[in-house]
């Protein structure tokens, strides 16, 4: 509560606890990186392979995706920031790089951190490769990778069809 | 005024508990009542969706949910925080501009996912009202004692609602509670709330449903025996319960006049009663005679509630009772917030 | 929004606990800050409304017109129950942690009730018309809250 001009500001918190579900075409996904892989999956329409397979569907053709497909492990940087703000629940140090990287097989990017380089070598194009946590650690989450760095090949030329997540 | 109808429904079977997320709920439903009404995607002018999102436990979730319709090419396509109902309230005066012909309404209730008592009491006043969190089904408690005082209802009225929903409910799909329990039976079990039992509260189920509507011609194309829209009106009560008559439900009835419920006799009517006192005020409210109009013959929210769908649901069964040529004229009704304080109520007539 | 704990498989899902929380402060505007201000100081003030009927807590605008309210009237601490309904198993974060009312209380001097908990003990104690008073919380910071609960007077039952 304060008062300065007479108007009372009141803490008034809500919460609530749920139980939150993945749902069934998420589940290989999650467990493929309990065991260390990266598994998407294939639209039966459109053939684009999802990774992660967002809410089990595909949005362009509204279908339930299809059969599993192993991607990766390494990608393409499709595009990134460099993060110099801190916010309530920061993981990372500052500042870190934060970017969209297309694993190779897959259709659509996913967001990770880059690390084991400067933030102002990262760029677009850059080739990069995860590193898996302990695999003590690995569980149902992308967090099962500690981060990707660069894989030291040459760049690739990102067509627009890349840019697309 | 544009003629609309619906002219397909679709509805997911209720489960007391499903893994699946709303994106996987929807999906089916919108395949399936496009299939029926056999309509291309491409001619669906407009896509309107009612949900949630404090029941998903996702901020901007219905933004996912626009995967489950296949946004490419780019649709056009609204939301509304609120039943499902209302949606296609919103379709229907989308249809009226004239800017579409054909337009899918849908909703999903996930009731599982988290305490749904608490999550729909976050719809009381912010200030004087949520922060001691009475719960929603306290809250019509409060308006079920009410009306006990009044003597607007009884007790034994109240389970009679209970009784034949369950009953009725034996031969719809969708439905989960079901079963023949006698008055006696139903009156001897324990309060939950006061003067609530268990039965008199609509069962939170996780559940999703679709409605086509389309105008004029499109409508006849589409479907053999069109549920022509010829009337549909949406009014609120202050949110403040205390200066509300508890014991009547005033939007409700100015709702039911304005969509003309009354120029002739209703057949059948779908009403949005989550709990089993609401049945009886929204029967007088909307002016229906229960011996000559057919009350809630699907066994209505009583039996299946999947909040934010079960609105809409009532639109569908309305629809289909006309669809199947058991009714010539039948009123959809749907209602939102605590104690009846929002009513939407349709009359749909066969030709 | 945190996530508890990663997850694990039930059934054909995975599924996680998952809390999420919101800590608002809200700016209660001209009108309930009078009204929570004079509850601090253990006071409780209603407005009139444009059919002179007497709301508290305070309507901002009169709930049929529309019209601003801007006189106040001062209520009593005393209410009569005018309907009520049990809670058998309290929930979190209610006002009570034991079975309890809740209750619509119109307070002496005001015509439209409130919602509040009534300390009743039990269910056969609390009825329509039963005469009850506020029970303030120790600790007042502003806030509906403030009034811990209502305990039934003496002779209750009307
Ligand atoms: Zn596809």
């Amino acid at each position: 509560m304060s008062e300065a001009d007479g108007i009372l500001r009141v803490r008034q918190p809500i919460g609530v606890q749920y139980r939150w579900s993945a749902g069934p075409n998420a589940t290989s996904h999650l467990q493929g990186l309990i065991e260390g892989r990266l598994i998407g999956k294939r639209c039966p329409g459109c053939e684009l392979v999802y990774f992660p397979p967002r809410n089990g569907v595909c949005p362009k053709c509204a279908r339930i995706l299809g059969a599993d497909v192993e991607v990766g492990p390494r990608g393409t940087v499709t595009t990134f920031c460099i993060v110099n703000v801190p916010f309530l629940g920061q993981k990372v140090k500052i500042p870190y790089v934060a970017a969209q990287i297309l694993l190779d097989g897959a259709d659509i990017s996913m967001q990770h951190l880059i690390q084991e380089c400067e933030a102002d070598e990262v760029r677009i194009g850059m080739r990069v490769e995860p590193v898996w946590k302990d695999r003590s650690e690995w569980g149902p989450t992308l967090e099962s990778i500690a981060h990707f760095r660069p894989t030291g090949e040459p760049d690739v030329k990102l067509g627009s069809e890349a840019g697309a997540s | 005024m544009r003629d609309v109808a619906i002219v397909g429904t679709a509805q997911r079977p209720s489960q007391v508990e499903t893994n699946l997320t709303s994106v996987e709920l929807i999906l089916p439903v919108i395949d399936e009542v496009i299939t029926k009404v056999g309509i291309d995607r491409s001619e669906i002018g407009f896509w309107c969706h009612g949900s949630c999102d404090y029941m998903s436990g996702q901020p901007f979730s219905f933004v996912a949910a626009v995967d489950a319709i296949g946004a490419w090419p780019p649709i056009v396509e609204s939301h509304v925080e609120a039943d499902g109902a209302l949606a296609l309230y919103e379709a229907w005066v989308k249809i009226q501009t004239g800017e579409c012909d054909i337009a899918v309404v849908f909703s999903n209730g996930k009731t599982t996912s988290g305490p749904i008592d608490r999550i729909l009491t976050l719809q009381a006043d912010p200030y004087t009202v949520a922060p001691l969190w009475p719960g929603f089904d306290a809250m019509s408690a409060l308006q079920a004692q009410a009306c006990l005082d009044s003597g607007v209802v009884t007790e034994r009225a109240m389970a009679e609602v209970a009784s034949r929903s369950l009953a009725d409910a034996k031969t719809n799909a969708i439905a989960y509670a079901k079963g023949d329990h006698s008055v006696d039976e139903l009156l001897a079990r324990p309060y939950t709330v006061a003067p609530l039992r268990a039965h008199d509260c609509g069962l939170p189920v996780d559940g999703a449903n679709a409605v086509v509507l389309a105008a004029g011609d499109a409508a006849r194309r589409l479907a053999k025996r069109p549920a022509w829209i010829r009337g549909i009106d949406h009014r609120i009560d202050t949110q403040r319960l205390g200066a509300r008559d508890l014991t009547e439900s005033n939007s409700a009835r100015v709702a039911a006049q304005h969509a003309g419920v009354g120029r002739d006799k209703v057949d059948v009517a779908e009403l949005h009663a989550p709990y089993t006192h609401q049945e009886l005020l929204l029967r007088s409210a909307v002016g229906l005679d229960a011996n000559k109009t057919r009350i809630n013959p699907s066994g209505g929210a009583l039996v299946a509630n999947p909040a934010m769908a079960a609105g809409l649901a009532r639109f569908a069964e309305a629809a289909e009772a006309i669809f199947a040529g058991g009714a010539d004229r039948a009123v959809a009704h749907c209602t939102s917030g605590p104690c009846l304080q929002q009513n939407l109520v349709c009359v749909m007539e066969g030709e | 929004m945190s996530a508890q704990s990663i997850g694990a498989l039930s059934g054909d899902s995975f599924v996680a606990p998952l809390e999420v929380a919101y800590p608002y402060k809200r700016t209660v505007g001209t009108t309930l800050s009078r009204f929570f201000n004079s509850m601090i100081e253990g006071r409780l003030e209603g407005t009139r409304g444009s059919d002179g009927k007497v709301y508290c807590p305070p309507a901002e605008f009169d709930p049929i017109t529309g019209a601003a309210l801007t006189e106040w009237v001062t209520v009593g601490d005393e209410g009569t129950v005018s309907t009520w309904a049990w809670q058998s198993e309290p929930q979190p974060d209610q006002p009570l942690d034991r079975p309890f009312a809740w209750a619509l209380i119109t307070l002496d001097g005001a015509d439209v009730p409130m919602l509040h908990a009534v300390d009743a003990g039990s269910i056969d104690r609390i009825g329509t018309g039963t005469r009850v008073k506020v029970r303030w919380a120790a600790d007042r910071t502003g806030g509906i809250t403030d009034i811990a609960c209502f305990d039934l007077l003496e002779g209750a039952r009307a």
